[in-house]
């Protein structure tokens, strides 16, 4: 895969169809592999990786790569091509910059739950006929990657590319029976005080670090409403409870009905914090009162916030309060 | 330990000014008692009311918030209590899943016409709120005296 | 910092009996930024006023805060008086402490605390006001009337008379509404027909007035001062230029059995029809549901008879366009279908008629040509008797009828006796009330001649049951005053039914964007001051569709609601709100979502320039907001998720601020 996708890249940058392009390389950890731009054939060469631990989605550095002028070429997933439409529909980048690359996903590796595991010292980890080795200091170890497949694959809601200029690897379906609601409507099945409980638990491990905010593809705010002194919500730090629930709260209902569901928020959170039960939260409620909407399929549709049916439910009527 | 001090539950009212915010004057002048702990915030339609100002209230002590505006059909402004709506359903929704307790906030329809419907819908959710007791929940620890 | 001076009104004892206004005075004296706080008996007097420009001179404020009565009742005077002293009218503001504080709360202590709170707030708020200046927008000098009935009839001659054009929308074929069916007017008796048809024919003949008869309104776009409606004019499958209104289509017809419904379906008209001989405009109109040619297509007789070659069985529904400046909502009403009322008959007995139905019964232009007959046998009734508030003051619980009262119900009941007994003595009529509601010029009087002249008799209580034995109405009914249950053999009974806003006005009331009561009223801007505008601007309250009146009402209602139109087409400019939405290009992502939620298409987006980083210049998509067009509702403000767009007047910090302040006790 990683051979095709950097032999496209050549030609691409060659034939003049692009002048840069905007892949993944290694990062600071054998495992880390980090979003990258590359200027030339060269720099492929040298610098471009791919495999089931490039796990992030590329479509939210277009924003900023747009503003440089040019065309660039971007490598996305099938969940990414979803962010890419949305960004799309909110005029955030602009198609005839850019060329997208769609590339076939098995699903991605969560380098988290090899650690838990029980590795230290990891070295390096490699894929080879369908089994991973682990390498540490203290020596090598193979492991199914299925063990360690990241939670938002496990729920993978499509492999399809909603769209692209050319694919590598098979065109894929949507994932019809996705399960990705199962943790939702459990937690909607608890009391309102095990719910609590629940984000008590979870928010409050949150140190404000904003990781989630800045890998979002629905969050490109010329400046974040929580970093803008005027806008009388900045914050500095995290100094109580509710500071974080404000902020997960309205940042959730900020890209209520944009959100894809990419799961990029809790893949970067350090503190593992389930942060995608909240805008998944949000889908699936757009989804039972307003009918199935998925953000970036179609960058034509309306938005489940722009819209609305004279007979839509009353708030009052909504949400499963239960005793 | 006696002459313990009753409750009373801080209540904002965000009320748009065509048709809810004319309700409470109509409640007003028909002399329609409901309690003093409702405070009201005039805004020119439910639709101007962003959820941040309702977790706003929550954050400096609020125990209660509730949003009225037009009847769906009859908005100043068309179409503003309709995305009022599902805004408020979903953000109500949400709060619900955190653990909120959902009898906290509340979205009523109250036209210029319902001053005895204004004065019952605040005199039943001061009711319900002061049932619940003080909102520890969503409160700023900070903020509190 | 702003320079703050706080004025507590004691509203005479309406706000100083409850709330302890030197206590509010003294209070919010401590507040930040506030140089100046005093308490005053009105300060919406003259006086009053004047010493709010004098603390505004003497203390150079900079904002101020009065604490009084609903912004809704004197915010417009306070900013006025502000503004005549050279301070910006938006940064005066109100805090409500009479509707929400004295005129609820009977205790002093919990009033003077949150009289205090809301100050805080409005003081708070005030210290983010900034100063705005409201912009303009043109005046398309025209008004539209939605309905031709004597409201709208008398609505338009009074605009026209002013010089301005007027547009009437009429469903029917023809303008005349209820007042066209009724035989004799209360309390002059004089005929209808004879005092409304020379008005319609002053609509027909003044070139200021347009009548779309026939058509109904499709869409309403823009607002006071800048409508854009589209009419539907429904096929009606005759040329209106070209038919002459002769009528021998309307002869020669071969379908005769349609229900004529302007005689109560008493007898049938033609498939091609006009309503009566008045009808204006005196135009033909087929009725496609009926007509053979329409449903089968053959006949055709009529376009063969049409010597002037009006019929056109291929007309087709047409939308025009046009532009106002003012509309006119003045969509009458219906008497109730009193088929909730079981036991008076009226479904099963034909000699139980509603009095429009009677009007029709007694009308020379009428079925029976004026002579009164039962339905049934077309025979003279004698003995006649009439059931009050059929539907009106209604217990709302069984939802059988209206709440309200119908108001003109005593009175036309009254007139109907009188008629009866004038022209057929050796009637007898009954007539079962709840109350005689005659206030009113003459009206009392009238009531009172239909008692002691005519001897009419006149019973408290109620009829509770009507039945049909042999052609004989057996009624069933209590005399509240002797305690006894009466019988009565009727020969015709009549239902005073109530009167219900036309169906049609919810719709248009919700494309207007006015607001209406539940019972499908339209809600005036102010019951007592303002009764004849909406709450929405440029749209105004003509007749019944605002509530139950009689004909000198609604024609003084309709004369007073164009007088209103008059003063708004006569401007050449309207002041637009200030309030409204304002994108900090800084700050807006170009996303387009707070376009999708503005109902007024006020937000475009361009391109723009801006300054990127290491002196690079960037391009970015950036929301404007059309001031003119933006009517300040805020729905865009909540759909920005990076706070780019604000709404002046009602800031983002502003309504923070305000529930701080309140949080904070």
């Amino acid at each position: 895969m990683q051979e095709m996708m950097k032999n496209r890249a050549y030609a691409l940058l060659e034939n003049g169809t692009v002048d840069r392009v905007l892949g993944w390389t290694r990062g600071e950890f054998a495992y880390d592999m980090t979003p990258a731009v590359f200027r030339s054939a060269d720099e492929v060469k040298k610098g471009f990786v791919y495999n089931d631990f490039c796990a992030a989605n590329l479509s939210k550095y277009l924003v900023k790569e747009c503003r440089a002028g040019g065309k660039i070429l971007v490598f996305l997933k099938p969940c990414d091509t979803y962010s890419f439409n949305q960004l799309l529909a909110e005029h955030r980048i602009k198609r005839e910059m850019i060329y997208v690359v769609g590339i076939e996903c098995f699903g991605k590796a969560d380098v988290e739950k090899v650690k838990e595991m029980g590795f230290e010292g990891i070295t390096g980890i490699t894929a080879k006929d369908g089994v991973y080795t682990v390498s540490t200091i203290y020596g090598d170890k193979a492991i199914k990657p299925a063990d360690v497949m990241a939670e938002r694959c496990l729920a993978c809601k499509s492999k399809k590319h909603v769209v692209y200029d050319e694919l590598i690897g098979n065109e894929g379906e949507v994932v019809e029976d996705c399960n990705r609601f199962d943790m939702v409507a459990k937690l909607e099945a608890m009391t309102p005080d095990e719910r609590y409980e629940f984000w008590r638990g979870e928010l409050s491990r949150c140190i404000r670090c904003n990781a989630c905010r800045n890998v979002c593809p629905a969050c490109t705010c010329e400046q974040c409403i929580f970093d803008n002194p005027n806008s009388g919500v900045s914050q500095k730090a995290a100094v109580n409870s509710f500071e974080e629930n404000m902020f997960h709260i309205i940042r959730a209902f900020h890209v209520a009905g944009r959100c894809t569901d990419c799961g990029e928020c809790s893949r970067v959170c350090p503190q593992h914090i389930p942060l995608h039960l909240l805008n998944r939260k949000f889908i699936k409620d757009v989804n039972t009162f307003y009918g199935d909407y998925q953000a970036g399929e179609n960058p034509e549709a309306k938005p489940p916030l722009g819209k609305y049916e004279k007979n839509d439910i009353e708030p009052g009527e909504a949400g499963g309060a239960k005793e | 330990m006696q002459d313990v001090k009753e409750f009373r539950p801080k209540i904002v009212a965000f009320c748009c000014n065509w048709c809810s915010y004319a309700g409470a004057d109509l409640a007003g002048s028909s002399r329609l008692v409901y309690p003093a702990d409702v405070k009201i915030i005039r805004v020119p339609c439910s639709c101007r009311v962003n959820p941040l100002f309702i977790l706003r209230a929550f954050q400096r002590g609020a125990d209660g918030v509730i949003m009225a505006g037009c009847h769906p059909g009859d908005c100043h402004y068309t179409s503003g209590n309709y995305f009022a709506r599902r805004r408020m359903t979903l953000l109500f929704s949400m709060l619900d899943y955190l653990g909120i307790e959902r009898e906290r906030t509340r979205v009523e329809w109250i036209s210029a016409a319902e001053g005895a419907k204004f004065a019952k819908t605040m005199n039943e959710f001061v009711a319900t709120v002061a049932a619940l007791g003080e909102n520890k929940r969503l409160e700023d620890l900070r903020c509190k005296k | 910092m702003q320079r703050i001076g706080v004025f507590i009104c004691h509203c005479g004892t309406n706000i100083a009996a409850t709330v302890d206004v030197k206590a509010v005075a003294e209070a919010l004296s401590h507040e930040p930024g506030v140089v100046f706080s005093t308490d005053y008996q009105y300060m919406c007097s003259e006086s009053g006023q004047t010493l709010m420009r004098e603390a505004i001179r003497e203390h150079k404020l900079t904002g101020v805060v009065v604490c009084s009565c609903s912004p809704r009742m004197h915010e417009a005077t306070f900013r006025k008086a502000a503004e005549k002293e050279g301070l910006n009218p938006y940064m005066v503001e109100i805090a409500n402490i009479r509707e929400q504080v004295s005129w609820i709360h009977k205790d002093m202590a919990q009033a003077t605390e949150k009289a205090i709170i809301l100050g805080r707030a409005a003081i708070a708020k005030v210290h983010l006001n900034k100063p705005l200046k409201a912009g303009e927008s043109p005046v398309t000098k025209r008004a539209l009337v939605i309905g031709g009935g004597i409201a709208g009839i008398q609505t338009a001659l009074d605009i026209a008379e002013a010089g301005f054009e007027v547009d009437i929308v009429e469903k029917q074929p023809t303008i005349g509404g209820k007042m066209a069916q009724i035989d004799k007017t209360f309390p002059t008796l004089d005929c209808a027909a004879c005092i409304l048809t020379p008005k319609m024919v002053d609509v027909a003949q003044n070139e200021k007035i347009k009548i779309f008869s026939y058509s109904e309104v499709e869409s309403v776009k823009g607002f006071v001062g800048n409508f854009k409606v589209a009419i539907r004019k429904k096929a009606r499958y005759v040329d209106e230029d070209k038919c002459t209104g002769c009528g021998l289509c309307t002869e020669k017809c071969p379908q005769k059995k349609v229900p004529n419904e302007f005689n109560m379906g008493f007898d049938t008209r033609r498939a091609v029809y006009i309503p009566f001989a008045q009808a204006v405009p005196k135009v033909a109109t087929i009725d496609a549901n009926n007509c053979t040619m329409m449903k089968s297509g053959k006949c055709g007789l009529c376009a063969k008879l049409c010597t002037a070659g009006a019929i056109d069985y291929k007309q087709q529904d047409q939308i025009v366009e046009r532009e106002y400046g003012a509309i006119v909502a003045a969509t009458g009403f219906n008497p109730l279908k009193p088929d909730k009322f079981n036991e008076l008959g009226y479904a099963t007995c034909q000699d139980v008629v509603t009095s429009l139905e009677l009007e029709r019964l007694m009308n020379a232009a009428g079925p029976t040509a004026g002579t009164l007959l039962r339905p049934s046998d077309k025979t003279h009734p004698h003995t006649i008797v009439f059931v009050q508030c059929v539907g009106s003051r209604c217990d709302v619980e069984n939802e059988r009828g209206k709440s309200y009262c119908s108001k003109i119900c005593c009175m036309y009941t009254a007139k109907h006796a009188m008629l009866i007994r004038e022209k057929y003595p050796d009637t007898e009529v009954y007539v079962f009330y709840i109350d005689v509601r005659t206030p009113g010029k003459n009206f009392d009087e009238f009531y009172r001649r239909a008692v002691e002249q005519y001897g009419v008799h006149y019973i408290k209580g109620q009829v509770g049951k009507v039945v049909e034995e042999n052609g004989t109405l057996k009624v069933q009914a209590s005399d509240l005053l002797s305690g006894e249950q009466l019988h009565i053999d009727a020969d015709l009974v009549v239902l005073a039914t109530a009167v219900e806003p036309d169906k049609s006005a919810r719709s248009i009331a919700t494309m207007l964007t006015a607001s209406m009561d539940t019972n499908d009223f339209f809600t005036e801007a102010h019951a007592k001051l303002r009764p004849v505008e909406s709450p929405t601007a440029g749209i105004f309250l003509s007749g019944v569709c605002q509530g139950p009146k009689d004909i000198p009402e609604t024609v003084s209602q309709a004369s007073a609601a164009a007088a209103k139109v008059i003063g708004l087409l006569a401007k050449d400019k309207l002041t637009c709100n200030p309030c409204v939405a304002n994108s900090n290009e800084m700050l807006c992502n170009g996303c387009s979502s707070c376009e999708k939620v503005c109902p007024y298409g006020a937000i475009t987006y361009s391109d723009k320039e801006f300054r990127g980083p290491n002196r690079t210049t960037l391009i970015r998509r950036v929301a404007t907001v059309n001031e003119a067009v933006c009517q300040g509702c805020g729905a865009c403000t909540v759909a920005c998720p990076s706070g780019a767009m604000d709404l002046k007047g009602f800031s983002n910090r502003q309504i923070m601020a305000e529930v701080d302040a309140i949080c904070k006790m």
